[in-house]
């Protein structure tokens, strides 16, 4: 076990893949001499060169329509969005084209592609590159949505997901790139579309993913001080999603609460939710609660934003109401 | 060319043609659903476009594609088949009339948003070109393509990545109702090549043979120079944008004096002057089309619907 930051584990995932299999690239907005601008690519220009590291022109439908067509024809692009905001501007090719092309044309046309964004607020970025669009891609059939927590996830899931014949988009939190954790010596893959429990407790279920993770680990260790103690279900995969993890731990907690950064209103705590009504019904002891982001396109100024954000305190407070 | 070939494509000129007709009716008696563009006027672009190409190139194109399809080597019977839907449709009835394909005939589509196939295209050059192969990658696409984002995008990536694409805009003056002039800041499309310094040429799309030359000379110069080039083809289709259009936009005598240069009528009356063929022989091809077009028909009539699973196969790989 080493203890490296999600950065590192990013990298390593990538170079890993790159050294395997010679055809596995990387384009997009800076990932070449710049190194990357979260610096995950730092040093593949050099390693690489510029035929596997490709610095695009700022233009997300080339970056991901090209990434679609190099990928059909048996290539396996790793194409990198430099925020998930700007996935709207290629939204055609990362919703209508890409997740359709395998089914429509009866199996014939495979997408093997990853494309990597940078998703989430906290960085004063202003309202449009602070989103956490997430349930917004979940929402397509044939498209793949990962999104991890932990090092160790982020490493093994990339891995993966550029083995994977599908295409998949790997969302990254822009805030997490220095979170550091265990991650195993060697070669691991993760699954994909496998949630899994981090941490076990008998009290209360809180279903997660990627940042609502980080913050869900703070406030069960605070909750423990309560003699609280929280299961944490990470979904790691929101589609094909993984409900296993989920109604196993609920049917032994009875209740429950999702945490999500994005918008609570047709989000990913709304579509947990609903399955554990569906599929667990007399289970349930409490109403299931959603803690995400408030109602508002994300403001600049810190004490708004952060306001604006789900936080511990929040985590903590839905936890100890479905506990009443 | 020799007799043969010339006598193939004007085969496949009336085979285009035919298989149309006959889905138009299909479709007027509802046996065909949701969006059809007929290619009708327009064969003569991409069989000469084809013809051009070897196997190993490749071709992808907007949803005007049952012509396309037919060139790139695709039967009569899959066609119709995917029009009506069944399951022996080359893609199992999923696509319908604007996404047929082919991967083994290196026919890469059949894509449905205006524009939305160009930066794929790029991406299908930029997997050959990752390759190291010298592939190239014929991309068609109508006149109302150019004015879009994606167009511009494309155009951009392939002349700086030196991808090899030949661009063919195949101009028909009208993208829907809209003519060139109503929606383009400039009429003479290939200029927007020019902000790229693409090479780019331009072709009489109603003489397959014009056409053919044209191709060949863009495919030796993408091939040898790993430069995209642009080729704009002046055509006109004779129905309108789809079935249902009630075309308000343009005026029966112009739809007419384009079919004066009919562009099965003039390789007709072409291979008849030049002595290539006599009017029996030209006569044996149609009457060998329709018979074609019959069967395929009949076969699409009687093959299956595609089965209840089939909903759920085909959405991962994995």
């Amino acid at each position: 076990m080493a203890k490296i930051t999600m950065r590192e584990a990013i990298s390593q995932a990538l170079m890993e893949e790159m050294d395997r299999d010679p055809g596995v690239f990387i384009m997009g907005e800076e990932v070449g001499v710049w190194g990357g601008t979260y610096a995950v690519t730092k040093g593949f220009y050099d390693k690489y060169g510029p035929d596997r590291i490709k610095d695009t022109p700022i233009a997300e439908n080339a970056i991901i329509g090209a990434a679609i067509g190099a990928a059909m024809v048996g290539q396996r692009p790793v194409a990198e969005l430099m925020t998930i905001n700007f996935a709207f501007s290629a939204m055609d090719y990362v919703v209508n084209q890409a997740p359709k092309l395998h089914y429509m044309f009866g199996g014939q046309f495979t997408v093997p592609m990853v494309i990597r964004a940078v998703g989430g607020g906290g960085r004063q970025l202003g309202a449009t590159h602070s989103q956490t669009p997430d349930a917004v891609f979940a929402h397509f059939p044939g498209l793949k949505v990962v999104s991890p927590g932990t090092p160790e996830d982020a490493k093994g899931l990339l891995k993966s997901a550029i083995r994977s014949n599908d295409p998949i988009l790997f969302i990254e939190h822009a805030t997490m790139y220095q979170v550091r954790g265990d991650v195993p010596d060697g070669e691991y893959l993760i699954p994909i579309g496998k949630s899994k429990v981090q941490r076990e407790g008998k009290d209360v279920t809180i279903i997660t993913y990627c940042k609502g993770l980080e913050l869900s680990m703070k406030a069960a260790e605070e909750l423990s001080k309560e003699g609280i103690e929280a299961e944490i279900v990470d979904l790691r995969t929101l589609r094909p999603l993984d409900m296993e993890p989920v109604l196993e731990s609920f049917k032994k907690t009875n209740r429950a609460i999702v945490v999500e950064e994005g918008w609570k209103s047709y989000g990913v705590g709304s579509e947990i939710t609903s399955r554990i009504y569906e599929e667990a019904f007399d289970y349930v002891d409490a109403p299931i609660l959603r803690v995400a982001q408030k109602e508002v396109p994300l403001p600049y100024n810190r004490t708004l934003e952060q306001a604006a954000l789900p936080q511990v305190p929040d985590i903590i407070a839905a936890a100890k109401e479905v506990l009443q | 060319m020799k007799k043969e070939q010339l006598l193939d494509l004007y085969h496949q000129m009336v085979l285009i043609r035919r298989v149309e007709e006959r889905g138009a009716e299909l479709y007027q008696a509802g046996k065909i659903g949701g969006f059809m563009h007929l290619y009708i006027g327009q064969e003569a672009v991409s069989t000469g476009l084809i013809a051009a190409r070897e196997p190993r190139d490749r071709v992808i194109t907007a949803y005007r594609d049952h012509g396309v399809a037919l060139n790139c080597g695709l039967t009569a019977d899959e066609v119709m088949a995917e029009l009506l839907g069944k399951a022996t449709g080359m893609s199992h009835g999923k696509g319908g009339s604007m996404h047929m394909a082919s991967t083994e005939k290196n026919f890469w589509g059949g894509h449905a948003i205006v524009g939305g196939h160009l930066p794929v295209a790029a991406g299908l050059a930029l997997g050959d070109q990752y390759a190291k192969n010298d592939n190239i990658t014929i991309c068609m696409f109508g006149d109302g393509a150019t004015n879009i984002g994606y167009f511009h995008e494309a155009l951009n990536l392939a002349k700086t990545w030196g991808l090899r694409v030949l661009w063919v805009c195949e101009n028909n003056q009208y993208g829907m109702g809209t003519s060139v002039e109503r929606a383009s800041a400039v009429s003479d499309i290939r200029q927007k090549a020019e902000g790229y310094a693409m090479k780019n040429g331009e072709v009489n799309g109603m003489n397959v043979l014009d056409v053919y030359e044209a191709a060949k000379d863009a495919i030796d110069y993408v091939r040898k120079e790993s430069q995209p080039y642009f080729l704009e083809v002046d055509t006109y289709r004779y129905r309108g944008h789809s079935m249902g259009d009630p075309e308000r936009y343009r005026k029966a005598e112009e739809v007419k004096k384009w079919q004066e240069s009919d562009p099965i009528g003039i390789f007709n009356k072409y291979l008849l002057e030049e002595k290539i063929a006599t009017r029996t022989g030209l006569d044996e091809i149609e009457a060998r089309v329709e018979d074609e077009v019959n069967k395929a028909v009949a076969f699409a009539e009687t093959s299956p619907e595609p089965a209840m699973e089939e909903l759920f196969t085909d959405i991962y790989v994995d």
